[in-house]
This record gives C-alpha cells, structure tokens and sequence, in this order.
C-alpha cells in the first residue's frame, strides 16, 4: 500500500541526523519538521534569514517582523538567529546546509530538477530554489509519484525549464524511497505492498533494483 | 542635529528622484519593507522606475502601490506570485520583469556594494537563467557570472536608528534591507525608532553610518502581515 502524505513527511524524516542544519521547501515539505523525535537537534533555516525556526505564533505571539520564507508567521527559539540574505544565502551557496527537502514538478533520471515554472502560464519565480540545489550538501525532492493527470514526474529527460542540472540525491513519493545513481533512478525502498513493477509502470525513468 | 536626519519620507527623498532611475528596495514579502518611502514615491508621481526588490508587494501595499500607479518600467525580482496586478501588466506587456535567483539578486547587491563587478556562482548554471551570460570551470565545476548590482537609491526599512546613521533591524525584517543598504548610490532609511548617539551599542549595530546618507522616523507603521498563521498555543 502506497504511504499517506504523513507517512511519505514520517519517512522523509528519516533522512535528517542530529545537528543537521536544514531548508525545508514551501508545501508538504515543510510539514516534515512535524515528525522530527523530539531528542533530535535538527536546526531549521528559512532563508528570508533565520535560523532556529519555530513553530507557529498563537495570537498574541504574532510578530509581523518574525516570518518564515513562506512569508508565513512564525516564532523564534532559544537557538535563533537573524541575519540578512546576502549571509543566508552566503549559508546555502557555500554549502554550509546538510540537507534542503523540495517539492518538484519533474525530476529526470539523471538527477536534473524542475520545480519552479511551466510555460505558458503565469511564471511567479524561482525564489531560492535555484541556490538551494545548486549549494546544499544533499538535496531530496519530497512529492507525488504521478501529476494530477497521472503523467509520470520521474522521467528519463525534463522537458519543464530546469531549477539545476544534476542536482537530486534522492526522491521520496507515495510509493518509496530513490536515489539518483548509475544508471538511472535506484529504488533504496518500497512503500509496504508496493512492487517493482507498480513503479516502473509509473515512471519513465530507468528504475534500477539494484 | 545631525545633517542626515530629515523629518519624514518626502523631505528625505527631497532632490533624489527622477524618472528613469534604478530603486534598490528593501524587504522580502511585506516584512521589512520601507513603507513610508514606497508612499512618497508614489506621490510624487516619478516614474519609468526599474526596481531590484526580492518580491513585488501585493495589489493594494508595498510595491504593487507603485505597480497600480504605472509608475515602475521593469522589475528585478526573484519571486512574484502574491500580486494580481503585477500579473496583468506582465502579461499585456507592458512591465519587463528581470527574475534573478534570491541568493543571486542578494549575491549581486552585497558585491554591487562592496565594489565588486561580477562574481562566479553555481546558481542558475543549465538553467534559461545561464542564457547569454558567460561560464568559467573552476576545479572541475562549471560557474556562471553575475554582476554586481547598484542602484541610484536604495529604500531601507530598518528598527532603531541614531542620528549619525547607524542602524538596527530586527528579526527577519533585516532580510535585503542591509545588502541594498550598501548598494545605493544615495541610502535613504526609514528607522520606527531614532535614537541619539551612543544609545545602540556599536557592537550590536546591523550596518554602520558609512551607508547612511538620510534618515528619518517614519510615524505609524502599518507592518502588514502578508500570511497570518497562528496555532492553538
């Protein structure tokens, strides 16, 4: 059985060690930070500049000079730090983050992203997306196996405008775990009843077993 | 007195604006932005702007204030997706849009104001961002050249102030208002607070007065708060 949102947030969870800095993307990757173990020190930056986010303000905490890239509201931490972007992004392109989870609209075989414009329509910006996978130590793409119309997203070539070229370590879907290799796309794990078949039914990128 | 400080936005901007110019504008959403001066400049009716901001504003605050009055020719900016407007005269074409990687545009106004030209990024490389700008291997690695960015102004958002121009910001509302800071040929900031001399420790100071060469206390700031969210607590 494919894994649920949370389950694929619970898995990619996973992937973070204790004292990893990290860039979650706008989306179902931020919601990874709600299932880190709690006597895990994970640091999170947002690169509108901080690092030690907090979670969400209640009412009377709302600050509008606290916000996270999402431009969301948010709250510090007794591990904050404010700086301003030429230093957050000095952080991201100096790959002094271990680890960014992104969304992705198309991912190719040979790790080249793309997630951040479709032509035609309304083209609203790569914001950091660009930075972030040309400069963090690893990247995981978090997202649906399949687009809404069921075209598959793991593919031998992007034909969407790219975020980077060669830039994915590993991508995590309903249906399991990836990783960019030799070859093509390995498969590090199945989500439970899942087979090999059901996946390469569902991509077109080369599934490697092995 | 000191001769930076001035009473408000449209004194301070007094003598600096002309159609055509390049604005260096501070802020990321609506959070640190320099609200006073976005109003003055309105008022004033300046335009055929080109303006370096990471975000667009939204239709009826910030920036988008200056894209309803057709007052802004082109926009550099790394993302824009909060503002109707913007997307109208984008796709009637009549509004340039320059996107630049957010770490490139802050990239590029730190250098811009450091006196540096260009600089080699991994940022954009075998992206349409990469097209018509030159590549250098350095180490194996294939780097893409940005230049630096400098403007005839740059409008700054920032907390407290002394009078000499040195400056504070707070939380993330420090964003791109300390790089812009730098970047401008003339550095106007609007401070919520303006304090005398020796009030800031210089120690804890954001960006020293070298950069300043106006400022002023704006009165009531709005603050807007673009995406209000809140937990039970």
């Amino acid at each position: 059985m494919a894994w649920t949102r949370d389950e694929m947030c619970a898995r990619a969870a996973l992937e973070l060690e204790d004292g990893f800095y990290v860039n979650l993307g706008i989306g179902m990757p931020t919601k990874v930070a709600n299932f880190i173990p709690d006597d895990m020190d994970v640091n999170f930056q947002s690169e509108n500049g901080m690092l030690g986010m907090g979670p969400f303000p209640t009412d009377n905490e709302v600050d509008a000079d606290l916000i996270n890239a999402g431009k969301q509201t948010i709250t510090e931490t007794p591990k904050s730090v404010y700086f301003d972007s030429a230093q957050s992004f000095a952080m991201i392109r100096g790959g002094h983050i271990n680890m960014s989870i992104l969304g992705a609209l198309q991912v190719a075989e040979n790790g080249d992203l793309a997630n951040w414009m479709i032509p035609g329509k309304m083209v609203k910006g790569m914001g950091g997306a660009m930075d972030l996978v040309a400069g963090v130590k690893r990247v995981v793409i978090l997202m649906d196996h399949n687009a809404k119309d069921g075209t598959a997203k793991l593919l031998k070539e992007c034909n969407l405008p790219l975020t980077g070229a060669a830039v994915v370590d590993d991508i995590i879907t309903e249906l399991g775990v990836f990783r960019i290799g030799d070859g093509g796309v390995h498969i590090s794990e199945l989500a439970p009843d899942v087979t090999v078949d059901e996946v390469r039914d569902r991509s077109e990128a080369t599934i490697v077993t092995q | 007195m000191s001769k930076k400080v001035y009473s408000d936005a449209k004194s301070a901007l007094d003598g600096l604006l002309h159609d055509g110019m390049t604005i260096l504008a501070g802020g990321f959403g609506l959070c640190g932005i320099p609200e006073h001066m976005i109003l003055a400049i309105r008022d004033s009716g300046v335009k055929d702007l080109t303006i370096a901001s990471n975000n667009a504003g939204v239709d009826d605050f910030g920036l988008g204030l200056l894209l309803q009055t057709r007052q802004v020719k082109k926009m550099i900016s790394s993302y824009v997706g909060e503002n109707k407007t913007f997307e109208a005269q984008f796709l009637a074409g009549e509004l340039e849009l320059e996107f630049n990687p957010q770490g490139t545009l802050a990239e590029r106004c730190r250098a811009g104001g450091a006196g540096i030209p260009a600089f080699y990024t991994k940022t954009g490389v075998g992206t349409l961002i990469a097209e018509g700008k030159e590549t250098k291997d350095f180490d194996g690695q294939t780097y893409l050249m940005e230049r630096g960015l400098t403007g005839d102004l740059a409008i700054i958002k920032a907390w407290k102030g002394d009078t000499v121009g040195n400056v504070v910001f707070r939380k993330t509302a420090r964003n791109f208002n300390a790089p812009m800071a730098t970047a401008g040929k003339v550095c106007v900031i609007e401070v919520e607070e303006l304090v005398e001399p020796g009030e800031l420790d210089p120690d804890g100071i954001h960006l020293p007065s070298i950069y300043t060469h106006r400022i002023f206390q704006g009165q009531d700031f709005e603050k807007r708060i673009e995406f209000r969210t809140v937990s039970d607590g």
